[in-house]
């Protein structure tokens, strides 16, 4: 064979400058092409899906309310209708959705160090000149910033095909299926999703085993943040009694935290009202009617710790905060086993 | 400069050494040979050289003084793992362009011609290539970042015969170019032979002989004599006994060419191949010094 030969070697023996971050770009788009690609394109049929049954709904339910008068058999029809077909559609993809996140973690995040660990790539990539943390930090910052915003695109599209069913449903802003599909919160969860996934492929250096782990571990966050999200420092108190306590609940129900009363000059209400009003609360006929009478009869003040509605955004900034600075602090674990963890 | 300097190097792995108190100084414009069986710490030695994989104990530095792994040191050496791992799914020009992007220096014209000469086509995917032609590609992809050390690990397991003459006059070429040092390791030291220029022979985690490969020949040679006498032969440094018949063979360490021969007993000169087999036989450092034992010779993978 004939033989090629190299240009004469460039001055050396100084301090390399490092190799420019933006050149990861192209890295991160062609060697994570499929996922790049299919998170939107799988993301966007459902978007389809959305806008089509979304149309269909909205129509339904202008119809459902401009229906005059409301008590006639015409309009009940449609009600019942509504109720039963186009609420059997919302509910189910109000809840396949809480899937979307763990998929993403699962499918887009845990194979990424996963794979090249598995296949031995990384020799290979850790071995560049570009240097393994800073490859590893630009790649997974690309890719995360990736999928949360087309996360955060999608939110919307949902946003706007639930809307009929806060009002008709009795489903409050607050409700924990409703509330974590929103832009702030879904983009949050998305990207912790991610995070962890990537962790676990780090840590776990296969992508089977990582991919259960990531499943079983955002399961478990999503359920306690369910029960923790009525505890975010954002709740306020009053003894105004028209708030609170009694469903059914609507579009424009606070959270409610807490409720308690108190005796005449604040002194705390006595064990058999308190006793007397939770057996209302549970098993009542008129509960609304009861507990006012017994508030009246014992000079009770009834106080509500609660979120307001107004405090929504605040509330989503809140989710989305805590699990931002989770993901990150997730990331910073993996860049720390990519620099640490021998190979 | 030293391409590869180690000092009580050692890594376990679940408290077992993979690499024990390895002390090296492998100096620079060699093609080194890093010889042992399968499992001596070849792999190990290499992956810490090239930054990937962290000591346990002791240090190594690379290229005059560069901590391993650090950005100088990535910089200036390509690593070629065993069974030169690429991207499956990429072609053969995505390699290109992936490793020009997570390079400071990459010579594209270079790479892309020697691919056209090796008959790769820049659009077939690297998963669809022969074993060869991934070695191949890799190899380029290696050379393309113009570096000052070039560590190959195992690089001629997967290849057939036409395809490691190929190979090695690919390295041997970019080493008379470019002045690159070569650090190759195999556990078939007769393919390198023709070629290595220094030896590093590894066995069981611990270096057993390192050198020059011209003054490890003329520091050694093999006495012929009376077997079972062991006459006049107690002073020498006997690396390994066989014994033929009547006669013994020794091959000994001597201190030089003048070194006279006992009475009785012939010189002969020394191949690579028989002195590197005589350091993977000898006994290891954890038995305790004795007379030599007398085995008899037998063929072992070193020797095929």
């Amino acid at each position: 064979m004939t033989v090629l030969t190299l240009p004469a070697q460039p001055h050396q023996g100084t301090m390399p400058r490092q190799v420019p971050w933006r050149r990861m770009a192209w890295v991160t788009w062609r060697q994570h092409r499929a996922t790049l690609i299919s998170v939107p394109a799988v993301l966007g049929a459902i978007s389809v899906f959305l806008l089509i049954a979304g149309l269909k709904i909205h129509h339904d339910y202008a119809t459902l309310t401009a229906c005059h008068p409301a008590s006639s058999n015409t309009c009940g029809t449609l009600n019942t209708n509504f109720n039963r077909v186009d609420w059997t559609i919302g509910n189910t993809v109000s809840i396949l959705l809480h899937l979307v996140p763990a998929l993403i973690g699962a499918f887009a995040g845990a194979p990424v160090l996963a794979r090249e660990l598995e296949t031995g790539t990384f020799r290979y990539a850790w071995t560049q000149g570009f240097g393994r943390e800073r490859w590893a930090i630009a790649k997974l910052t690309l890719l995360a910033i990736a999928v949360t915003a087309v996360a955060a695109a999608f939110s919307l599209v949902f946003t706007w095909f639930f809307q009929p069913f806060l009002p008709q449903e009795d489903q409050s802003v607050y409700t924990n299926t409703v509330f974590d599909l929103r832009v702030v919160s879904f983009a949050g969860w998305t990207l912790a999703a991610f995070a962890i996934g990537v962790f676990f492929g780090m840590l776990l250096r296969r992508i089977v085993p990582a991919m259960a782990a990531t499943l079983g571990v955002y399961l478990g966050l999503a359920l306690a943040a369910w029960g923790v999200r009525a505890h975010y420092p954002l709740a306020v108190v009053t003894s105004n009694p028209s708030i609170g306590g009694i469903g059914p609940f609507s579009v424009n129900d606070p959270l409610v935290v807490s409720t308690w009363y108190t005796g005449p000059g604040g002194k705390p209400a006595s064990q058999s009202v308190v006793s007397q009003i939770s057996s209302i609360l549970h098993n009542g006929q008129n509960p609304r009617a009861s507990l006012t009478q017994i508030i009246a009869q014992h000079d009770l003040t009834q106080w509500t710790r609660y979120i307001p509605v107004s405090r929504f955004w605040p509330m989503q900034l809140f989710e989305g905060g805590w699990l931002l600075v989770l993901a990150v602090l997730v990331m910073a674990a993996t860049v720390w086993l990519v620099r640490h963890r021998a190979a | 400069m030293n391409v590869i300097e180690t000092n009580g190097l050692g890594k376990s792995y679940r408290h077992i050494w993979a690499l024990h108190e390895c002390t090296l100084a492998i100096p620079g414009g060699h093609l080194a040979a890093l010889v042992g069986p399968n499992g001596a710490g070849k792999s190990t030695l290499m992956n810490m050289a090239a930054g990937l994989t962290v000591p346990t104990a002791g240090a190594v530095t690379v290229l005059g003084g560069q901590p391993a792994g650090s950005p100088a040191a990535l910089d200036g050496i390509a690593f070629v793992a065993q069974d030169s791992p690429v991207y499956k799914n990429l072609s053969a020009g995505d390699m290109l362009h992936l490793t020009r992007n997570l390079n400071r220096r990459f010579e594209q014209r270079y790479a892309q011609d020697r691919l056209a000469e090796l008959g790769i086509p820049l659009k077939k995917k690297a998963g669809k290539l022969s074993g060869g032609q991934q070695a191949q590609l890799a190899l380029t992809l290696a050379l393309a970042r113009r570096p000052r050390l070039l560590i190959l690990d195992e690089p001629l397991a997967a290849l057939d015969p036409l395809a490691r003459q190929d190979f090695l006059a690919t390295v041997m070429t970019a080493m008379a170019d470019d002045g690159v040092s070569v650090l190759l390791s195999s556990h078939a030291l007769a393919d390198l032979e023709r070629v290595a220029d220094y030896l590093v022979v590894l066995s069981g985690g611990a270096v057993r002989v390192d050198g020059e490969v011209d003054d490890l020949l003329a520091s050694h040679r093999v006495l012929t004599g009376p077997a079972g006498t062991g006459q006049h032969v107690e002073h020498l440094s006997v690396v390994q006994a066989k014994r033929a018949g009547a006669q013994a063979h020794l091959l000994v360490r001597i201190s030089g060419p003048a070194d006279p021969v006992p009475p009785g007993w012939e010189a002969h000169p020394v191949s690579l191949e028989e002195l590197t087999l005589a350091y993977l036989r000898a006994p290891g450092s954890t038995e305790p010094p004795g007379p030599p034992s007398v085995q008899n010779a037998e063929p072992t993978e070193m020797a095929r």
